[in-house]
């Protein structure tokens, strides 16, 4: 950064700014001047990539074969054009200071942690073929740069730009647009950013009819409410006998044998404490009430209405524990 | 004469170790994903991929294989899925999506173990007598 843009920052034009807005300063800027190529198309070059791709196609080298298509001399396969104008080794390990705009881009990038870079879209227009003897440049502008996006990858931001191929002349012989993720690589390797405590299950919506249930789970109990006006067991819990209308109650201690009534597959929407899909199951206990709950250690395929289950617990962390259903391991 | 629909033979690329780091090369491609194994895993991926130049080479090459010496490259169009790892296959698969003229638009699909790799089309233009 130059002294007077330091000084303007301090002003508070620049350091004022938000980061997506100084992202979306570079939208129209001219990353890349027009460049020419070290050198211009070449036979050499050409054979090198035939030779890699195993290209088949004659007219790439034998320029017998190039005529008897019509052409002047053998052609450069269209693929290649980006491939004249690439920086080359030694810019490559040694990047020159100062590299102007494409520089600054991906130093502010990095200062947003989107210091990995991949290709994820080409489309490259070709107005005609290069022959040998072509000294080609290309100049390269934005287009648009997203919104952060999550993605399989990471965290990252997708930058468009269009590339423009020409020839000597100047005369326009291809355009690429070209969308690269910048992204923030989601890899234990890497230094952490403040380790994310896991995502917790949603608390469940307790109250003073319904705690003492939860209570119980805590200490791996599954209870059900038993009115001791008539007896009648219910679940969920609340305050009143729908039998009896007593508002007497206590509770018995499930066995914890229960079989399939029904359930479901969630696939969506995703919550980041739970490992989609899962199953959420409605199961009848043995004492006659039912429970939604999630089974473990059993695949979807797996179910069927009707298959005994039986009681595990799931202690979800320190505040949560919630009773899960598994395959039956020992008959009684 | 070719028409819309025509499903163009598919073709299996054995995607080696020395495949990918020769064609980074011969595209003058010298990031180090496509070629240092270790260095790759530091930014996230499980092993060195196939770069984008080759990605496109490679779908050109199918449908000129197809279209013969006299048609000339008007597009290359891809979006990059899963990437390429040594070991793999990538089969590529193709159908004519559209015949404008001289044009032919052919959609090429290119599927690894992983899903797919490149998806898009290639256009090329090919002689009125051919087409």
């Amino acid at each position: 950064m130059s002294a007077v843009e330091a000084g303007a920052g301090e002003t508070g034009a620049v350091a004022g700014a938000t980061y997506d807005a100084r992202l979306e300063a570079f939208v129209g800027a001219v990353l890349q001047p027009r460049t020419p190529a070290q050198d211009p198309v070449n036979v050499p070059m050409i054979r090198h990539w035939v030779e890699a791709m195993e290209l088949t196609d004659p007219v790439h080298l034998d320029v017998e074969a190039a005529r008897a298509t019509g052409r002047e001399d053998v052609v450069a396969p269209a693929a290649m054009v980006q491939a004249w104008v690439m920086r080359g080794y030694a810019a490559t390990v040694r990047p020159v200071a100062g590299g102007g705009r494409f520089a600054e881009l991906v130093d502010l990038l990095g200062e947003g942690g989107y210091t990995s870079v991949v290709a994820t879209d080409s489309d490259l227009e070709l107005v005609r073929e290069l022959v040998p003897g072509d000294h080609v440049s290309v100049e390269e502008v934005v287009e648009s740069i997203s919104p952060e996006k999550r993605t399989g990858l990471g965290a990252g931001r997708f930058v468009t730009t269009l590339k423009t191929y020409r020839d000597a002349d100047g005369e326009v012989v291809a355009t690429q647009r070209w969308r690269t993720l910048r992204f923030a690589p989601a890899t234990p390797q890497e230094p952490a950013a403040p380790e994310e405590p896991a995502a917790l299950r949603p608390r469940p919506a307790t109250n003073r009819d319904n705690a003492f249930w939860f209570d119980a789970a805590r200490e791996h109990r599954l209870v059900i409410q038993r009115c001791t006006g008539c007896g009648t067991l219910r679940h969920p819990p609340g305050p009143m006998c729908p039998q009896c209308r007593s508002l007497a109650w206590d509770t018995v201690t499930a066995s914890g044998r229960a079989t399939l009534y029904s359930w479901v597959v969630a696939h969506h929407p995703r919550h980041p404490a739970f490992d989609s899909p899962y199953v959420v199951v409605v199961v009848d206990l043995a004492e006659g009430t039912r429970l939604i709950s999630n089974v473990v250690d059993l695949a979807p395929e797996d179910l069927e209405v009707g298959m005994p289950l039986e009681l595990r617990w799931l202690d979800a962390d320190p505040d949560l524990t919630l009773p899960v259903f598994g395959p039956v391991t020992q008959e009684d | 004469m070719t028409a819309v629909g025509e499903v163009l033979p598919p073709q299996d690329v054995p995607l080696t170790r020395t495949m990918i780091v020769a064609t980074a090369i011969a595209s003058r491609d010298y990031q180090d994903v496509h070629h240092d194994p270790d260095l790759a895993a530091a930014r996230g991926s499980r092993d060195i991929f196939m770069n984008i130049l080759t990605s496109n080479a490679l779908a050109e090459r199918y449908v000129r294989d197809w279209a013969g010496p006299a048609a000339r490259v008007r597009r290359i169009r891809i979006r990059l899925g899963v990437p390429n790892h040594p070991g793999d296959t990538m089969t590529l698969t193709g159908e004519v999506a559209s015949v404008d003229g001289p044009q032919v638009e052919v959609a090429v699909r290119g599927e690894n173990s992983l899903g797919t790799h490149l998806s898009g089309s290639v256009t090329v233009e090919v002689p009125e007598e051919q087409a």
